[in-house]
């Protein structure tokens, strides 16, 4: 800790960008939700598309990897 | 970041020159993972495409025969059940016919038999009837004496009893009078 | 570095191991030395050798444990591009399970202690995730010529609003490698590094049974992701690969 200013706003930034996390979390969790409130309703169409929940899933999920990632770079590569 | 002293205890400080921060952005590693992943995806695919897919397509194709054969054997044996059905719902059919005919035919003869043998009774119970009529006619001549008879002798006695003198026909003639009266 | 924390028990080193190794000395690391990642690549090249061929010898007609694994994974596949890509994409098959057998032997054979998680490095999910784009860019264009173009016009949409679709549309389609890449990528990366920074708490005894079952039931987790991220990498190239053969919907 030798006061580099740099090195504090990269820190800072790492944890803000840690809340596109959350936002990956809501936005899954949503996917899961409405598929699974749509697969009670009508569970014999719910078999044919749990390939679109994992695309589903998968999209919301990358936005959140993405923040992650811009955390990871800040913290040991900038 | 880059610049910053890097204090990595033990065996990583080696590295640290160069991998400083994610070693994923460690450039100078680049070539060597490429040339490694080009070299591992050939390898799969050439395993892949010759060996593996081909032998697992072909068992599944022959498992897909297999079965589909079992199957129409399948069928043709139900096929060949729900015949052997039919021919045997057929033969009771005629068995049940044949059977009705035999007590058809049955039930006409002993019908035969017992009018035969009712008109033969009736024939047997004639005669006899006749026979027996016949008798007691004669057994009724036969009374029918007797009874003259004894009225002429028991007539004769009582004329005798009351102290006359019988004439024999005078009283055979009142008695027959009597008789026929 | 984040490791910089004099006179703590405490030493974070999440990132270290990701580090591309020699496998013998310490040279540098040329295009052509044997590494750490060459080392796991062989295993799971071995791995999926082991399944898919010496599985399956027997070519039985009732399979083995082994043999019926082999037979599911190519079925799951094979109805997997039937279904997303239709009859036409069946011949991208080998290319696809290529992919997913890669991609999942890799991911699973890093979840073993003191292995390396090749996935986890961009320049290899980078590598796998150009070579589809490339590839499903190119038979888009071999298939379809110039009515390819065709995918970015969306004829369901207004007439004004159709060329700020096209645009968007455009950026979408030339984000797919970066999203297709990182998403694998990171994946494999945070479920790895979490564990790591689970382990070195490890190193305090008052915390230390909270942090091993944390390591177990993320390890349970990473155990689903390295799956699921395989599945999602493969059902997406289908996705792209039905876009490039049918741009028309």
């Amino acid at each position: 800790m030798e006061g580099n200013i740099v090195q504090m706003g990269a820190y800072i930034g790492a944890g803000l960008a840690c809340m596109g996390m959350g936002g990956a979390a809501v936005g899954v969790g949503n996917v899961a939700g409405n598929f699974l409130s749509g697969a009670l309703r009508n569970p014999s169409a719910a078999a044919g598309q749990t390939a679109t929940l994992f695309i589903g899933i998968a999209f919301a999920e990358a936005l959140g990897i993405f923040s992650f990632l811009v955390a990871l770079l800040l913290m040991f590569a900038v | 970041m880059a610049t910053t002293t890097h204090e990595v205890a033990g065996a990583a400080a080696d590295h640290a020159a160069e991998s400083a921060g994610m070693p994923q952005l460690d450039f100078a590693s680049f070539p060597n993972q490429i040339f490694w992943l080009a070299v591992t995806l050939v390898v799969i695919y050439w395993v892949l495409s010759r060996i593996a897919l081909p032998r697992i397509g072909g068992v599944l194709a022959d498992r897909q025969g297999a079965i589909t054969s079992d199957l129409t054997a399948a069928e043709e044996f139900k096929l060949r059940a729900k015949e052997a059905e039919a021919a045997y719902e057929r033969a009771l059919v005629e068995a049940r016919a044949d059977a009705q005919k035999i007590v058809l035919q049955a039930r006409a003869e002993i019908q035969k038999d017992l009018d035969a043998a009712t008109a033969h009774a009736d024939a047997e119970i004639a005669a006899r009837v006749s026979e027996s009529e016949h008798r007691i006619g004669e057994i009724r001549a036969g009374a029918m004496e007797a009874v003259v008879a004894v009225a002429r002798e028991a007539a004769a006695d009582i004329v005798a009893a009351l102290g006359g003198k019988a004439d024999a026909k005078a009283v055979a003639k009142a008695v027959d009078a009597r008789l026929k009266g | 570095m984040a490791t910089e924390e004099a006179g703590s028990a405490l030493s974070f080193h999440p990132m270290e191991q990701f580090i591309v190794k020699p496998l013998f000395g310490d040279g540098p690391v040329n295009w052509y030395t044997p590494t750490n990642v060459t080392l796991w690549m062989a295993m799971a090249v071995l791995a999926i050798f082991l399944m898919l061929v010496v599985g399956t010898r027997g070519r039985a007609v009732v399979p083995s444990r082994m043999q019926s694994i082999a037979e599911l994974s190519y079925g799951f596949i094979h109805k997997m591009v039937e279904d997303v890509a239709g009859k036409d994409g069946l011949k991208y098959f080998p290319y696809i399970m290529t992919l997913f057998m890669f991609i999942v032997f890799a991911n699973s054979l890093s979840l073993l202690p003191m292995s390396f998680a090749s996935t986890s490095h961009v320049a290899v999910t980078g590598v796998l995730a150009l070579a589809v784009f490339i590839t499903v860019t190119v038979i888009g264009f071999v298939k379809n010529g110039v009515g390819f173009l065709g995918l970015f016009w969306v004829s369901a949409a207004p007439l004004p609003l159709r060329p700020i679709l096209a645009l968007i549309e455009v950026i979408s389609y030339f984000v797919r490698p970066v999203s297709h890449s990182i998403r694998l990528a990171g994946n494999m990366m945070a479920g790895h590094a979490v564990i790591e920074v689970f382990a070195a708490f490890a190193a305090i005894a008052v915390i230390s049974p909270l942090s091993v079952v944390a390591i177990a039931a993320m390890y349970g987790l990473e155990v689903m992701v390295a799956v699921i991220q395989a599945y999602v990498f493969t059902i997406l190239t289908c996705v792209y690969l039905k876009d490039a053969l049918h741009p028309h919907h």
